[in-house]
């Protein structure tokens, strides 16, 4: 019979195997940087598992873990503001190779060129969010998540979630509005 | 997830939706950036890590490498032009000393000639007598030529 450290080591295995991609997903679409979201990953689920037997099940794992990959990210940010000189060894890709990966659906030459130059005002439009607004909008559009998972993974309250992703959403159909 | 909760999820979906929104066209851009962002992810997640962490390694190394050379060769290159800016004042130092001592030579020489030709003109006192007598000589000689004259 398996023992409950044993048992609870396999939970966490089984959720690191299950949202390990979603977390650096996000972490990249964060930073569009592949190594510093490896990175950022990595803190992420070692903290989660040193925090993992206080893990009441409150929210849904998923959501737990995008918080603390929120606070790491926040963390990074702020580090390396008051360290002005690591600007230096930014990694992040620019946005238009970001804008890059292609949708595989579009078939036509045409249609690929449409949504290349929509994802990249998409991410122009990303780009000038705030932290916070950017955050909102990614864990929306891009993770799917729903507005109390936001609210859960953020620390704020639904209403404060709506207004954030209603700028967000402003700014990105500005961007998309004057390129057209 | 039980179908209560997929309910109020579709419900809450459903006021979202009033609250933001999305007509055709925004509604395709955050598609295709939703696709495009899923895809980069999926091939940075699968991409061989070992090979380019080795990559990065040996980029770090080469970096490495080349700050060093160019710091070694700088402090070599410095020490050297150090060296040859001491050398070269030192050169100057002697040089100058040279020309000092040669200076204070020449001033000697000539004090020395000076003090020559002084003791020079005061040591014949013995022959006193006989440059009288050439002086006396030389008057008479000049006296006779003006009688003539």
């Amino acid at each position: 019979m398996a023992t409950a450290q044993e048992t609870a080591a396999q939970e966490f295995t089984n959720v690191v195997t299950a949202h390990r991609p979603q977390i650096f997903r996000f972490l990249l679409a964060s930073t569009r940087d592949v190594d510093l979201a490896e990175t950022l990953t990595q803190e992420c689920f070692l903290k989660a598992h040193r925090h993992w037997a206080g893990f009441r099940g409150e929210s849904t794992a998923m959501t737990w873990l995008m918080r603390i990959a929120i606070n790491l990210q926040k963390d990074h940010w702020r580090n390396r503001r008051m360290q002005f000189w690591r600007h230096t060894r930014n990694n992040s890709v620019d946005l238009d190779e970001a804008s890059e990966w292609l949708p595989s659906g579009e078939s036509s030459a045409e249609q690929k060129v449409l949504a290349h130059e929509r994802v990249g005002q998409v991410w122009k439009a990303v780009e000038d969010l705030s932290e916070r607004q950017r955050t909102v909008f990614l864990l929306r559009f891009v993770e799917e998540l729903e507005l109390t998972e936001i609210a859960h993974a953020t620390g704020l309250n639904e209403g404060t979630v709506k207004a954030h992703l209603s700028r967000a959403l402003a700014k990105v159909r500005g961007e998309l509005g004057g390129r057209r | 997830m039980s179908f209560k909760n997929e309910l109020d999820r579709s419900q809450a979906g459903g006021e979202d939706h009033d609250a933001l929104a999305l007509d055709p066209a925004l509604k395709a851009a955050l598609d295709n950036f939703r696709q495009s962002v899923h895809s980069w992810s999926e091939a940075a997640y699968n991409r061989p890590r070992m090979q380019v962490a080795s990559r990065r390694r040996l980029w770090r190394l080469a970096t490495g490498w080349a700050l060093g050379c160019v710091l070694v060769a700088g402090a070599v290159s410095g020490g050297v032009y150090g060296r040859h800016l001491k050398q070269a004042r030192a050169e100057a130092v002697l040089e100058a000393e040279h020309q000092r001592q040669l200076a204070a030579d020449r001033e000697a020489e000539e004090l020395m000639a000076d003090v020559d030709s002084d003791i020079s003109r005061q040591v014949p006192s013995a022959m006193e007598p006989l440059a009288q007598l050439m002086a006396e000589d030389e008057s008479n000689i000049s006296t006779g030529k003006k009688k003539r004259n």
